[in-house]
C-alpha cells in the first residue's frame, strides 16, 4: 500500500473538504437528513484514516441531527471544523515526507 | 489455493473507496469501484464480479437497494455481499446480513477483511458446486427417465405378445410394475391351453427390469413352439443364471394349464403360496414354493419337478408377488398372509373373490397399489389359441415325404420331443391353420404311448384327487427308472387334390390296452382325467385304434389354397 499511501492522503484530506463544505451548507439549510448522512459518512473515513476524535464528533453530530437539534449541531459543526484544521496540517505534514 | 477474484467496491467516501481496493488489490484480487448503489449495480451487470463490498448507506441508491438488485441479477449464483458499515444497531447489523452475506465495520482491517473474502470465497464455490452436481443429477435422472422410458416401450412390445387379455385371466399390476421388477407373462400353447408366468426379480429400477426381457424372450418363444413347462423352467434358469450377476435373480411361478387335459401344472420358486381354489366346494390348496429362485442354481442341480393338480370346471388359481402381503397401510401395519386366508376362507362366490381380494386392498392401503402384482387364473371351455407367426412363408415345402421317429428310454426320460415334430410339420403351410388341433392331438397320443404304454399307468387311478396325485408320482418315478421301451412317430405327407394329407401312425413298446375299456373308463371318469381319446376322435380328421391298442393312427388333411 506504500505507493498508494500519499495517494490516500490527498483523497481523505480532499472528500473531508467537501464533506465539512457540505455540513456548513446542510446546517444552513436545516437539512438534518443530509446532515446526518454526510455525518456518518465522514464518521467511517476518519475512523478508518485514524482520526479518531474527529470521528467521535461526527458521531455525535449524526446523532444530534436525528434528533433534529440543531443548536447543537451547530456547536458540533464548529467542533469539527476546529478538529479537521489541526488534521489537515498532521496530514499535509505526513505528506510531505513523500514527496519527490 | 485461491483464484484471482473480481471484486466490487461499492463506496461513496472516495478515501474509502481508495483504501478498499488497495487491500483488495494486495489480497491478489482485482478491484472495480463504484461511488453509489447505482453505478454497482450497472458495473455489476457489465463486468460480474464474484464478490461485492458495498457501503450500506450511500447517495443515489442506498446499498441495500443495490445488493437486493444485484442478488435478483445474480439468480442462481451465489455473489457474496458483504456491507461495509460504521452502523452499530442490532437492527442495522441483522438487515445487512438479511440483505448481504456478511458485514465489515469501520475502521477497516486489513487481516479481517481479507480473511471475510476468503471465507465468502469458500461459500461461493461451495454453492458452485451443488449447483453444477444438481444440474449433473437433473442430467442423469432425465437420462435414466430417457433410458427406462424406452427400456419400458421396447419390453412392452414383448411382454404383451402374450394373452394376459384372454377371458379366464384377470389380474392386477402396477403400469411402472416392471420397475419394481414384476413380471406377468401369458402365452397360450399351440394345443390350446396357457402357460402363465408370475415373476419377482430382486431389486428395483433397471437392474430389475433387465432380466424380464431375456425371461420374456424365452417364454413366448418356447411357448409358442410347443416346449413343456420343465424344458422352459430349465432353459429359463439356465440363461438368468448365466447372464444375471450374483444376487439377482427371478422368484416367479410357473403355471401350465391344459384346457383339454383338465390339469394344472405348478412350478413355484421363491413367490409366496399360491392357490388353487375348488369351485364346487371350500378346498383351498396353497401352491407352495419348493425350489430356489431361477438364475440361482447351476444348470446340473437345477430342479424342475413340478406339481400336477386336476382341474375341474369352477376351479381358480390365484398368484401373488410379495408386494400384496407387504403393502402397508397408514398405520404401518403389514397386508400380510392371514388377511388373505381370512378373505379366502369368507368367499362365498369364487367369481366375486378377485374383486373381494382387490376391494380389501384398497380399503386397507387407502389409495392406489403401486407395487401388488396378482393374477387370477380360470378354466375355460373354450381355448382359443393365438395364431402363430412363422418367419418364413414356408410356399415351397415338399409335400411328399415319410419320416419314422423311434424316441427310445433314456430320450423319453429327459426330453420332450414333441416340439421338434411340431417344428418339422409346420414346416407344411397347410397343416398351420390346424396347429392348435394338431398340436393337441401330438400331445394326447404321446401322453397315452408314454404313460399307458411304456409306463404301464394305470388311469383309472385318477378317478378321484388323491389317485391323481398317485398316478403323476408314480409317472414320475416309473419313468426315472425306465431302462427300455420306445415311442414310434411314423410321419407321411402325401399330395392330394392341390392339396394334402398327413397320416400319422403313434405306436408304443407296451402290451396295448383294451380300447373298449379304456373309453368306458373314461366316459365314467371325464371329471378328472380329460377326454383324451375323444378328443382325438373328434379333432382328426380320422383317427383309427389298433385292436391290441398298441398303435394308433389319425388323419389330417388341407384343401388347395388361393
Amino acid at each position: 500500500m506504500e505507493a498508494e499511501y500519499p495517494v490516500l492522503l490527498d483523497t481523505f484530506l480532499a472528500d473531508s473538504e467537501e464533506r465539512v463544505r457540505l455540513l456548513a451548507g446542510a446546517l444552513q439549510v436545516k437539512d438534518a437528513q443530509l446532515l446526518r448522512l454526510t455525518a456518518h459518512s465522514f464518521k467511517g473515513s476518519c475512523s478508518n484514516m485514524g482520526a479518531l476524535s474527529l470521528a467521535d464528533l461526527c458521531k455525535q453530530l449524526e446523532d444530534q441531527s436525528e434528533r433534529q437539534s440543531f443548536d447543537s449541531a451547530a456547536v458540533l459543526v464548529e467542533q469539527i471544523n476546529r478538529e479537521f484544521a489541526i488534521v489537515r496540517i498532521l496530514m499535509k505534514s505526513e505528506r510531505q515526507r513523500f514527496r519527490g | 489455493m485461491s483464484e484471482r477474484l473480481s471484486v466490487l467496491i461499492a463506496e461513496d467516501n472516495a478515501a474509502d473507496r481508495l483504501l478498499l481496493s488497495a487491500i483488495v488489490t494486495r489480497e491478489g484480487h482485482r478491484a472495480l469501484t463504484a461511488a453509489d448503489g447505482q453505478e454497482a449495480l450497472e458495473l455489476f451487470c457489465r463486468e460480474r464480479p464474484q464478490l461485492v463490498l458495498m457501503d450500506a448507506l450511500m447517495p443515489v441508491m442506498d446499498g441495500f437497494e443495490a445488493a437486493r438488485l444485484i442478488k435478483l441479477a445474480a439468480g442462481e449464483t451465489l455473489v457474496p455481499i458483504i456491507f461495509l458499515t460504521s452502523l452499530t444497531e442490532n437492527d442495522a447489523l441483522v438487515h445487512c446480513l438479511e440483505v448481504g452475506d456478511d458485514f465489515l465495520a469501520k475502521p477497516y482491517n486489513r487481516v479481517i477483511l481479507g480473511a471475510k473474502i476468503r471465507a465468502m470465497d469458500r461459500l461461493r464455490r461451495l454453492q458452485q458446486t451443488v449447483l453444477e452436481q444438481r444440474d449433473l443429477i437433473a442430467k442423469h435422472n432425465e437420462h435414466l427417465v430417457a433410458e427406462q422410458r424406452v427400456a419400458k416401450a421396447v419390453f412392452d412390445k414383448v411382454a404383451h405378445s402374450g394373452c394376459l387379455n384372454a377371458p379366464n385371466i384377470r389380474y392386477l399390476q402396477s403400469p411402472y410394475a416392471l420397475f419394481n421388477g414384476d413380471l406377468m407373462l401369458a402365452a397360450y400353447k399351440p394345443s390350446g391351453g396357457m402357460h402363465v408366468l408370475l415373476g419377482d426379480f430382486t431389486g428395483h429400477g433397471l437392474p430389475a427390469a433387465i432380466g424380464a426381457m431375456p425371461l420374456a424372450e424365452v417364454f413366448y418363444g418356447m411357448t409358442t413352439k410347443g416346449y413343456g413347462l420343465a424344458d422352459i423352467l430349465r432353459e429359463v434358469n439356465a440363461k438368468l443364471k448365466r447372464i444375471l450377476p450374483v444376487g439377482v435373480f427371478c422368484c416367479a411361478t410357473l403355471i401350465n394349464l391344459s384346457f383339454h387335459r383338465r390339469v394344472v401344472e405348478v412350478w413355484n420358486g421363491g413367490l409366496p403360496d399360491g392357490y388353487l381354489l375348488r369351485g364346487g366346494s371350500n378346498e383351498r390348496i396353497p401352491l407352495v414354493s419348493r425350489h430356489l429362485p431361477l438364475g440361482v442354481l447351476e444348470p446340473a442341480v437345477f430342479d424342475e419337478k413340478y406339481e400336477v393338480y386336476p382341474l375341474l370346471e369352477g376351479d381358480r388359481l390365484l398368484l401373488l408377488s410379495d408386494g400384496l402381503l407387504e403393502t402397508r397401510n397408514h398405520a404401518g401395519e403389514l397386508f400380510g398372509e392371514q388377511r388373505l386366508l381370512d378373505l379366502m376362507a369368507a368367499n362365498e362366490q369364487r367369481g366375486q373373490l378377485f374383486d373381494e381380494v382387490q376391494q380389501a386392498l384398497s380399503a386397507f392401503r387407502g389409495e392406489t397399489q403401486d407395487d401388488v402384482s396378482l393374477i387370477e387364473l380360470s378354466l375355460i371351455e373354450e381355448a382359443r389359441s393365438s395364431p402363430l407367426t412363422f418367419s418364413n412363408d414356408g410356399n415351397d415345402t415338399p409335400l411328399d415325404w415319410s419320416a419314422c421317429f423311434e424316441f427310445r428310454a433314456e430320450t423319453l426320460k429327459h426330453m420332450n420331443p414333441l416340439p421338434y415334430l411340431l417344428q418339422l410339420l409346420l414346416e407344411v403351410q397347410g397343416l398351420r391353420s390346424q396347429v392348435g388341433a394338431l398340436y393337441t392331438v401330438l400331445v394326447e397320443l404321446y401322453s397315452n404311448a408314454l404313460e399307458h404304454g411304456v409306463l404301464r399307468l394305470d388311469s383309472s387311478l385318477k378317478r378321484d384327487v388323491q389317485g391323481f396325485a398317485q398316478y403323476y408320482g408314480e409317472r414320475r418315478e416309473r419313468l426315472a427308472r425306465l431302462e427300455e421301451g420306445f415311442v414310434r412317430f411314423h410321419l407321411e405327407l402325401r399330395p392330394e387334390h392341390g392339396g394334402g394329407r398327413l397320416i400319422m401312425r403313434v405306436e408304443d413298446s407296451g402290451g396295448g390296452f383294451d380300447l373298449a375299456a379304456a373309453r368306458a373308463c373314461e366316459q365314467a371318469a371325464e371329471q378328472l382325467h380329460g377326454r383324451g381319446l375323444k378328443l382325438v376322435s373328434q379333432l382328426a380328421e380320422k383317427s383309427d385304434w389298433e385292436n391290441d391298442g398298441r398303435g394308433v393312427s389319425v388323419e389330417f388333411s388341407w384343401s388347395a389354397q388361393a
